[in-house]
């Protein structure tokens, strides 16, 4: 069994949502990664998502893309993201890893050499946001082979037959994006998306993520209650930002609001 | 080599978007059903008579079509090789071939029930085609533009906003066209159900660069038809500027079929191809993935893209158009490169022999046309697009002299 279908079935028993928080890896320096990363685990992070920096991150709005240009600084790239995670697994051997992010470093590494690395380095899925279904057939063969499952998004925009055919490819859970728009964008409406997230489950058993627009506590709670795993990016990659020239702060200040949401998400299903 | 081209010619790219290993669809998700109900629409009225019709009306009476074709005599002479002649886009509507495209798109977006337009623009040509159809339309405009490009291009900036665009400043990355290019982006796919994006050259997911070509593609069809009218037979070669390559893909296009016509596309080698300053990644760059399509790329060796350098704007730009990218490699196409002093020096050389301003775009093609005419028959022939004006280079030009103006 897959570490993120474990996870996901844990969960289920324990009748939580899933908190999956967002980071960038290198971001606003690449030594502390691993240890932000522990700290997120500490304040209720069941699975982690690990931003892979790319210069040109299309799909993200301006929080994220600085992200990416202050890990760029440093020239992190993806050989230094899997060794991040390879560190992190050394110390953390049950909270699932998902890296995220574009396609051009993982093409010029080659498939297959990534999916070894990524394997070894102890990567549990990825989620390449510019790379569709139509596209990504040998990708995730390759990554299948390695034991790694290929999480693909759903959108606002996706036809029926779209939804269809992702449920079908995706591996690990299903992403659903929840706002027409880039990471960090508002306006999330929860009735709307109860009745989108219906719509994915009619597909699929796999879980159902929901990510893009959840800003604090009180979104993360009321998409929750709707969803299988609750996915935060900016909200965190913010205060990143706000003590990027403090980072001895920074572990703090991501426990505090992923806390928060945390227990936000936890009373909010006991309910 | 010949089984390449001759399965190469007509068919592409596929249903997908794919040009050999090029092209394609890599875009996230929330794009994929805008791109299909884009797809659909395009093919549908490149099939309805009275699109066409209008389509046609509007290249004639509003931009001014058919360009004329321009025998460069006295600079042939100068040059003693082959006789140069230039198709002249120069003197199309808004002073470039930009607005082949953009009539046909707007009217497309028109067509759709799109009521907002936005585009990104490098030069600012672009920009400026777009703006205007939008003003004759009554669309709203939105253009996305480098703050560096706004700085090096600020006549062409004040002229949108004369058109009644809005010009967006876009801070992030380099700054110059490929960062206003993902900003554009960002805002199709937020503001996705009213807004129709003009994508500027044929470059980003399918259906872009088939669409933008077959635009664009008038500029070969009017060639091959004014050619033996004007000078008894086809050219033994053309040869244009590549920057997204547009322009370039507009005058081969048509006349990939006829294999006695050599093909030249011209990047920017900047510095110099040896100095890293360039803006040539089909002649120095490697295939990646950008902007929505499978490409060559200027990019480092962990695959971030990198930053470029012409003296031109408009060739500013990390990757090229993925039909590019297959006529290179399947031998169609040569693909070569010309630096930023040898392309100021032919748009010197045009502007005073034969009283023509080029686009320093453009300049980049001359340039190479000289040497290569060079090298030829005083009976041969060279067809160049001009595929711009240079007025909005006098700036560029005069600062390269330690004048300001």
């Amino acid at each position: 069994m897959s570490m993120l279908k474990e996870k996901f079935a844990q969960l289920r028993q324990q009748q939580k949502t899933a908190l999956i928080p967002f980071i960038t890896a290198g971001d606003p320096l690449p030594e502390i990664t691993v240890d932000l990363m522990q700290d997120l685990v500490a304040a209720g992070a069941d699975i982690i998502e690990l931003g892979i920096p790319f210069s040109d991150p299309m799909a993200d709005g301006p929080v994220i893309q600085r992200a990416s240009e202050r890990a760029l600084e440093y020239h992190v790239s993806l050989r230094d993201v899997l060794e991040m995670v390879s560190r992190f697994r050394q110390m953390d051997r049950e909270t699932p890893v998902v890296l995220m992010g574009y396609l051009n470093p993982i093409e010029i590494m080659g498939y297959q050499n990534f999916a070894e690395q990524a394997a070894d380095a102890g990567v549990d899925g990825a989620l390449v946001v510019d790379l569709p279904p139509e596209e990504g057939q040998e990708f995730q063969q390759i990554l299948k082979q390695h034991g790694l499952d290929q999480i693909y998004l759903v959108a606002p925009t996706s036809t029926a037959a779209r939804i269809e055919r992702i449920c079908e490819l995706s591996g690990g859970f299903v992403y659903y994006v929840s706002v027409k728009g880039v990471t960090g964008a508002s306006h999330l409406d929860i009735k709307s998306l109860d009745e989108k997230l219906k719509q994915i489950r009619e597909n699929t058993d796999l879980p159902v993520g929901v990510g893009f627009g959840i800003k604090d506590a009180e979104t993360a709670a009321a998409v929750s209650q709707v969803s299988d795993a609750v996915v935060v990016g900016s909200a965190l990659v913010s205060r990143v930002e706000a003590l990027a020239d403090q980072p001895e702060k920074i572990g703090a200040a991501l426990r505090e609001t992923l806390s928060g949401m945390r227990q936000a998400m936890d009373n909010a299903v006991h309910k | 080599m010949v089984t390449t081209t001759e399965k190469m010619i007509g068919n592409y790219p596929d249903e997908r978007g794919h040009f050999g290993p090029y092209g394609g669809l890599f875009v996230s998700e929330t794009l994929m059903d805008p791109l299909d109900e884009l797809r659909e629409a395009y093919q549908r009225f490149m099939q309805d008579e009275a699109f066409l019709k209008e389509l046609d009306e509007d290249l004639k009476h509003y931009v001014g079509r058919p360009s004329p074709i321009y025998h460069a005599k006295r600079w042939s002479e100068e040059l003693n090789g082959a006789q140069i002649y230039l198709k002249r886009e120069d003197l199309n509507h808004t002073g470039a071939h930009k607005v082949n495209n953009t009539v046909g798109q707007a009217l497309l977006a028109r067509h759709m029930g799109k009521t907002r337009i936005i585009a990104e623009t490098g030069a600012g040509q672009h920009g400026v085609a777009s703006a205007t159809v939008a003003a004759r339309l009554g669309l709203e405009c939105v253009v996305y533009m480098g703050a560096v490009d706004i700085a090096r291009q600020e006549a062409n900036v004040y002229r949108m906003r004369l058109l009644g665009a809005e010009v967006r400043s876009v801070e992030s990355g380099s700054k110059t066209l490929k960062d206003a290019l993902n900003e554009a982006m960002r805002d199709w796919v937020t503001n996705v159900d009213n807004t129709f994006y003009i994508i500027g050259t044929v470059a980003g997911p399918h259906p872009y660069p088939a669409m933008v070509r077959d635009f664009q593609a008038v500029i070969g069809r009017e060639a091959r038809r004014q050619m033996p009218e004007q000078a008894g037979r086809q050219p033994d070669a053309l040869v244009a500027c590549v920057g997204g390559g547009s322009n370039a893909i507009g005058l081969f296009y048509p006349y990939l079929d006829d294999r006695e016509v050599a093909i030249y596309g011209v990047e920017a080698a900047g510095s110099g191809l040896d100095s890293g300053q360039h803006a040539a990644p089909l002649c120095a760059g490697k295939p990646g993935v950008l902007h929505g399509n499978r490409t060559y790329l200027m990019e480092d060796k962990d695959g971030q893209i990198i930053e470029t350098h012409s003296v031109s704007a408009g060739l500013d730009y990390p990757g090229v158009g993925p039909e590019h990218a297959w006529l290179k490699d399947s031998g169609r196409a040569n693909y070569v490169a010309v630096t930023d002093q040898e392309a100021l020096a032919a748009f010197h050389d045009l502007t005073r022999i034969e009283g023509i301003i080029p686009a320093l775009e453009s300049s980049h093609a001359l340039a190479y046309a000289a040497k290569l005419a060079q090298t030829m028959r005083r009976d041969q022939i060279v067809l160049v697009n001009l595929s711009g004006r240079g007025d909005k280079d006098m700036h560029t030009v005069a600062a390269q002299e330690g004048l300001k103006i």
